[in-house]
């Protein structure tokens, strides 16, 4: 199995599935076969806490009868991985910072990592 | 001690082609034409070529693309395509090539239609799988995300931004090659349609047609042409990441690596430099840079561009054509970086020609901030 299909089959079964390098430590995503940081191929499966925080976002603007605006955001798991994402809610109320909690929801009918926010 | 090939090769024929709108022309007849006025230029004929380096949007080989529709038969050819930065990286594999023997007379080239065929930026970029599904606006979105944690970690406001494209188009309004010459204002800056928080629409490059093309040969027979050589001093690149979300660090870019190679290579410092041609896809771009290339401290690009720094009449002439923001952006800006920065050391340039200007530097950019790469460029003074 491909590391993609192994990170996509968790997102089916509703898990965010992080690789975790057995040699330096570093959690990696996007899924592969080495890790980015020491090259060492020992490479393990855990499943993300979820606990997370903005590092950046942008509100793309979109017309109304398209959907309106919507958020686009570079979210920090607390293992240390950044991911592009959605933060719910009012895309104008989005702040860097603002702690979220990361879960799997859906996009256009696939199931897509999502965020929602977190009692800071 | 001098780096191996430093001066060792030289811009000796540049042009451009359909800059703007350039209805009836697709985008290989517009890469011609470009293709042609240089060779005019330097007085060479297309059968001189023997070098090509070219990347299009239009085909998964674009560089042979290139060579069959010229007619020539290139015994060297470069087709690496790293975004908007390629034609900067060219300069660096072309000094190479020639001075290797691989070719005697390299031709670098583009042109694109995207304004009159679609009207929207034409990019052979795909979005990466984990990203998608999550709709940012490629490649805006990207650009609008550093420039958000730029704001937060640093203080950098939107005014800040709208002074680099007011800068812009103020350079731009002498230039009768720009497509955008009338002036604005920060207020005009500010008030246009936001595209991607915190980026609107005059934040953003132009969307227009436009080619341009370089000849270069070695440097011992540079002064054999018909316009005073260019001589290619530095060029370095660094690349970080292809997708945005893998870029280490949203305010810092590559440009501080490739900047220091260059600088190294060819023997100067920022301060040197007469002036300086950016690839100002965004204005959030030239902030970056100017930290990263060490014209400022990491942070206070924002405070540095306030005030008409950067504008006419300022202390640090940038993007003296308009740039990206204001005179044209075919997709691919890189190449009229070069082009700009090699009429101001010619004393040729199209819009306003500064006095007694030595060593230019030409920054290019590509993908979404992920490759850098920088070009210092000298007249013979500098050699």
């Amino acid at each position: 199995m491909t590391p993609d299909t192994h990170f996509r089959e968790g997102l089916a079964a509703g898990e965010i599935r992080l690789q975790r390098c057995a040699t330096c430590g570093t959690h990696i995503f996007f899924p592969r076969v080495l890790c980015p940081a020491c090259h060492g191929t020992d490479l393990h499966w855990i499943a993300a806490s979820g606990a997370g925080e903005v590092y950046t976002f942008t509100t793309v603007r979109n017309r109304p009868e398209k959907g309106g605006d919507y958020n686009v955001a570079m979210v920090e798991l607390a293992e240390g991985v950044r991911m592009m994402t959605r933060v719910d809610g009012d895309p104008h109320e989005v702040r860097v910072g603002m702690p979220v909690t990361a879960y799997v929801g859906q996009i256009d009918g696939a199931p897509a990592v999502l965020c929602r926010r977190a009692e800071g | 001690m001098d780096h191996a090939l430093r001066g060792k090769s030289a811009i000796v024929g540049l042009g451009v082609a359909g800059l703007g709108e350039a209805p009836g022309s697709n985008s290989w007849d517009i890469m011609a034409q470009s293709a042609q006025a240089a060779l005019a230029d330097a007085g060479l004929k297309m059968k001189d070529v023997d070098g090509l380096f070219c990347a299009m949007m239009e085909d998964s080989m674009p560089v042979l693309m290139a060579a069959e529709y010229l007619g020539i038969r290139p015994r060297h050819v470069d087709g690496t395509l790293t975004g908007g930065s390629s034609f900067v990286n060219y300069l660096a594999s072309a000094t190479a090539a020639l001075d290797a023997g691989l070719c005697d007379v390299a031709l670098v080239c583009y042109g694109s239609n995207q304004r009159t065929a679609s009207g929207r930026l034409v990019t052979a970029s795909r979005l990466p799988p984990y990203e998608a599904p999550y709709k940012p606006r490629y490649p805006v979105s990207g650009y609008a995300m550093a420039a958000q944690r730029h704001m937060h970690q640093y203080g950098t406001t939107r005014e800040q931004l709208a002074d680099v494209a007011v800068a812009a188009r103020a350079w731009a309004s002498h230039n009768p090659q720009a497509f955008t010459r009338d002036p604005i204002t920060r207020d005009d800056v500010l008030a246009a349609r936001m595209i991607s928080d915190p980026l609107g629409k005059l934040d953003c490059c132009l969307v227009t047609d436009g080619g341009g093309a370089l000849v270069l040969t070695r440097a011992d027979r540079a002064k054999d042409h018909a316009q005073k050589p260019v001589y290619v001093l530095g060029a370095a690149a660094e690349s970080t990441h292809r997708q945005i979300s893998q870029m280490p660090d949203f305010t810092v870019t590559a440009a501080r690596e490739s900047g220091k190679r260059a600088f190294a290579m060819a023997g100067v410092t920022p301060s040197d430099i007469d002036v300086l041609q950016l690839y100002d896809a965004f204005t959030i771009n030239i902030i970056l840079f100017l930290e990263d290339l060490g014209y400022c401290a990491k942070g206070e690009g924002g405070a540095f561009v306030a005030d008409g720094r950067i504008a006419p009449g300022g202390s640090l002439p940038v993007n003296t054509y308009g740039g990206g923001l204001s005179c044209t952006h075919p997709g691919m800006l890189g190449i009229f970086t070069i082009i700009e920065a090699a009429h101001q050391i010619r004393g040729t340039a199209p819009g306003l020609q500064l006095d007694g200007v030595d060593l230019a530097l030409a920054h290019g950019n590509g993908g979404v901030l992920s490759s850098q790469v920088t070009a210092i460029l000298g007249s013979e003074a500098t050699l």
